[in-house]
């Protein structure tokens, strides 16, 4: 048994140490709003944030979690920011299949949380690592901005 | 709820099946349970006031989760805000109108649903009408609706919610009146998708999301060689890992099942398995280009043939071979299925783009009767055509029949790779001739691919030998050329085929209005001009390019390294025409900066969903023009995950700006149509930048490099 602490729960696991700790949330605990998209930190599509960082949950085993904070999709609403994010992804409708979108909020909350006003570039090096195959870049681009928007009046 | 009422449902779902061509038994399963009003399959109205609308479209990112609820709720003059959509089960009563089958592709479901969803949603509101005129002993001609309220004379109005039970003893219209576009309160507008809270919070449930009690998760180690089958397989090392339950053997290959994904990846690493490679072992991409263009040499299944290409006068001929690789859909979700199968019934829960093909499909894979078979459509983590087709669906019916349980298997991202389906390989020859003053007097094309029909399983090639996929989009090329002539050539080089986002057009449109420029080029003259004079017949298709060309300001001067690329198509009932500004990187990677389009879609919904459609395809079409290549070696396939088959990413998005024709024309498809002229118009730019022609996708930075 492993113990976790997810969305400032403590659970247990019973898992391998070398089990990525996306599988530990989808398959263990159920929590299936972070998404497999690759399994090799290509795609972004499982990122949560482990004491705030973003991180690649697919690609990093449950034994580096210990001790440490998870946040994932499920909680993000309850920061001021992550609320904030979430609105602006509704108010310019960023999704289409959506299946990259949770992946995609919590590297921008991580972005914002650090920069509060980030440029192009920097929301570019932020957001890379993210892929979205329905194309939805510039959307997320707007909804980042219209989100520091909020933050900063 | 008094009891006359339930006979009068029964007679009105009747009457209804046939005013409304859905089958009564899909019908009244559906109505049985109901305790208020459901007009018909597609519609339920609750004493709440709700609106919800059932889809048996499969979400794929397209929309149509918002789009037939808006066809609905028009005609029902529904309060916007008290509209949501349900997905529905597999039923008759879905049946996608243009393919006669229950599914979701080819960019049918606008067309295919725009009047029987409005009329659907006009009766209902008929019935309503009749309802409150008949409380109010008023006749209906006195009453009108809006909002979800029926207005009648001297202030009375009633809620559809309060006369949701009596709407339901209502004769059912056998013609309900639809709106005058002019009328449209919501069709034609940009309004908020349905389906985006669930997708921002995490709550969205897509086939991957499916967990049941007691359920396995499965991979399956798949043959590495197309065609290759398991000899033999030790599973002793797989089966010591914690975790893993069962090893099966499919004729699919060999699948672990354990209580999760990972311990069921970790098991497959384990296996031990033998393969015979089979016939294909020797499969390479070099010996697939040369089969295909070798193909192009000798003549081919007349398509199409007006005038004598041969016999054209020409002052100047002009001659290209082009090229297009397979490719993967690698949509973000890989492909996955839960299936459970009991004594005599099958039940599954994906993100799948045909649950009526599945539902017969599904029923001789598990031997039960079709009518047993229950499709739960998830959300769809991209589709693109890949989840058209059953490989997935199948596989894990037959491993739950064997296991005994319900089974969910997960393609990895390498199995979702290596899983063919692609878009076909294809080389297509083109010959041009040019009278002495540049005007085209011939065009002749040879394409040589394998066939998609064919491959399908539910189509043949016709006995004319043409491929209708292998050849849309360079038989149906729009000007006018006194003499053309195409042809082709099935070819098949082993691998399974599918159909990829806008299928032929993908690579043809590539081909044909590459070809066009290099002609335009030939004739000395500007391919937007050349390719408006030769579209005096084609008022739509020059329309669109006459828009692209005015909005990104054609023939103005560029920043210094730009160039500038011109591209028209038709593809599922669509115009779109795009340019494309380009510049060449130092290392020769061109740096795509604006894309603009124009579209002719005829009549839309809306116009927010039209313009995220066509960014999207311009996404799906850049990505595939500057990366997207399958390849063989030994058989296998070639690359296998994102850093080999690349995706564009944010750092790489150009500007995009759709701009949408006013049009009275019946509505075209909207999810591919995007796509087919991106690559030609980025490869002109290329070649309006650097006078290099490129004929071969992806664009290879090395023949670029200055």
């Amino acid at each position: 048994m492993i113990t976790l602490n997810v969305n400032g729960k403590a659970v247990k696991v019973d898992v391998d140490p070398d089990t990525p700790i996306l599988w530990a949330l989808r398959d263990n605990l159920g929590m299936t709003g972070s998404k497999f998209g690759c399994g090799m930190a290509l795609c972004g599509a499982c990122t949560v944030h482990l004491n705030g960082a973003p991180i690649r949950s697919c690609s990093t085993p449950v034994s580096q979690a210990v001790g440490k904070k998870i946040t994932t999709i499920e909680a993000v609403h309850t920061s001021a920011l992550g609320k904030a994010v979430q609105a602006a992804w509704i108010k310019n409708d960023v999704p289409q299949c959506g299946y990259c979108q949770s992946g995609q909020i919590m590297s921008a909350v991580a972005l914002l949380a650090a920069n509060k006003n980030p440029s192009d570039q920097q929301i570019d090096e932020a957001m890379a690592g993210n892929v979205c195959r329905c194309g939805t870049y510039n959307q997320i681009r707007a909804a980042i901005k219209d989100a520091a928007a909020t933050l900063t009046a | 709820m008094k009891t006359p009422f339930k006979s009068s449902r029964r007679d009105f779902l009747k009457a209804s099946g046939l005013v409304l061509g859905f089958t009564i038994p899909g019908a009244v399963r559906i109505a049985e349970a109901a305790a208020d009003f459901r007009p018909n399959a597609y519609l339920r109205i609750g004493a709440d006031n709700s609106v919800t609308v059932v889809c048996g479209l499969s979400e794929m990112g397209q929309g149509v989760h918002t789009a037939i609820p808006m066809l609905v709720a028009e005609e029902l003059d529904a309060d916007w805000s008290r509209v949501r959509v349900v997905q529905a089960p597999v039923d008759q009563a879905f049946a996608n109108p243009i393919f006669h089958m229950q599914a979701t592709g080819g960019s049918t479901s606008v067309r295919g649903h725009w009047e029987p969803m409005r009329k659907a949603g006009a009766a209902a509101r008929e019935m309503l009408v009749g309802a409150a005129a008949a409380s109010w002993k008023v006749d209906a001609a006195q009453c009108r609706t809006e909002k979800g309220v029926v207005h009648g004379p001297g202030g009375k109005k009633m809620t559809y919610g309060q006369l949701a039970a009596r709407a339901s003893s209502q004769p059912v219209p056998k013609e309900p009146k639809l709106k005058d576009p002019g009328q449209f309160k919501i069709l034609g507008h940009g309004l908020r998708r349905l389906d985006t809270p669930q997708k921002v919070n995490g709550s969205g449930r897509y086939g991957m999301d499916v967990r049941l009690p007691g359920m396995l998760t499965a991979v399956l180690a798949r043959p590495p060689v197309p065609g290759g089958k398991v000899v033999s397989f030790d599973d002793r090392k797989a089966k010591a890992i914690k975790g893993v339950r069962q090893v099966i053997q499919i004729p699919d290959g060999v699948a672990v099942l354990a209580d999760g994904y990972w311990p069921a990846l970790k098991g497959r690493e384990a296996l031990d398995i033998k393969w015979d490679n089979g016939p294909n072992a020797a499969l390479s991409s070099d010996g697939v280009t040369k089969m295909l263009t070798a193909a192009t040499l000798q003549e081919g299944k007349v398509a199409r043939n007006e005038g004598n290409v041969v016999g054209a006068n020409a002052a100047k001929t002009l001659e290209a071979v082009y090229e297009a690789p397979y490719l993967a859909h690698a949509c973000m979700e890989p492909m996955n299925c839960t299936a459970w199968v009991k004594a005599d019934s099958v039940e599954i829960w994906a993100g799948t783009q045909s649950q009526g093909p599945n539902q017969g499909i599904l029923s001789h894979v598990a031997a039960v009767d079709p009518k047993q078979v229950k499709v739960n459509t998830m959300l769809l983590g991209g589709g693109f055509g890949r989840r058209f087709a059953p490989d997935f669906t199948i596989a894990a019916t037959l491993l739950s029949k064997q296991a005994g349980k319900p089974v969910k298997l997960v393609y990895s991202r390498e199995d979702d790779m290596h899983g063919y389906f692609y878009r076909p390989a294809s080389v297509t020859r083109f010959t041009g001739g040019l009278d002495a003053s540049g005007n085209p007097v011939a065009f002749s094309a040879r394409v040589a691919s394998p066939s998609i029909m064919e491959a399908s399983g539910f189509m043949k090639l016709p006995p004319d030998g043409v491929d209708e996929f292998g050849v849309e989009g360079v038989k149906d090329v729009p000007y006018d050329f006194p003499n053309l002539r195409v042809e082709y050539s099935r070819q098949e080089p082993g691998v399974q085929v599918w159909f990829w986002r806008s299928v032929g057009h993908s690579q043809n449109i590539f081909f044909s209005e590459s070809f066009v420029d290099e002609m335009a080029h030939a004739a000395g003259k500007d391919p937007f001009e050349f390719r408006r004079a030769l579209l005096s017949k084609q008022p739509r298709y020059k329309g669109v390019l006459e828009m692209a060309a005015e909005k990104a300001g054609w023939g103005r001067p560029l920043a210094p390294g730009l160039g500038r690329g011109i591209a028209v198509a038709q593809s599922f009932g669509s115009y779109v025409a795009e340019v494309a500004e380009v510049s060449i990187q130092p290392d020769g990677k061109p740096k795509v900066h604006r894309v603009v389009a124009a579209v002719d879609c005829g009549q839309y919904v809306n116009p927010e969903i039209i313009k995220r459609q066509v960014e999207s395809a311009i996404v799906y079409g850049l990505t595939a023009a500057l990366y997207g290549q399958i390849t063989f070696k030994d058989g296998r396939v070639e690359q296998s995950n994102f850093h080999d088959y690349q995706m564009l990413r944010i750092n790489e998005m150009p500007k995009v700006e759709v701009h949408i024709v006013k049009s009275a024309e019946a509505p075209g498809g909207m999810g591919e149509p995007g796509l087919p002229p991106l690559a030609p118009a980025v490869t002109a730019a290329i070649f309006a930048a650097s006078g290099k022609r490129i004929r071969k996708l992806p664009i290879d930075p090395a023949q670029l490099k200055a």
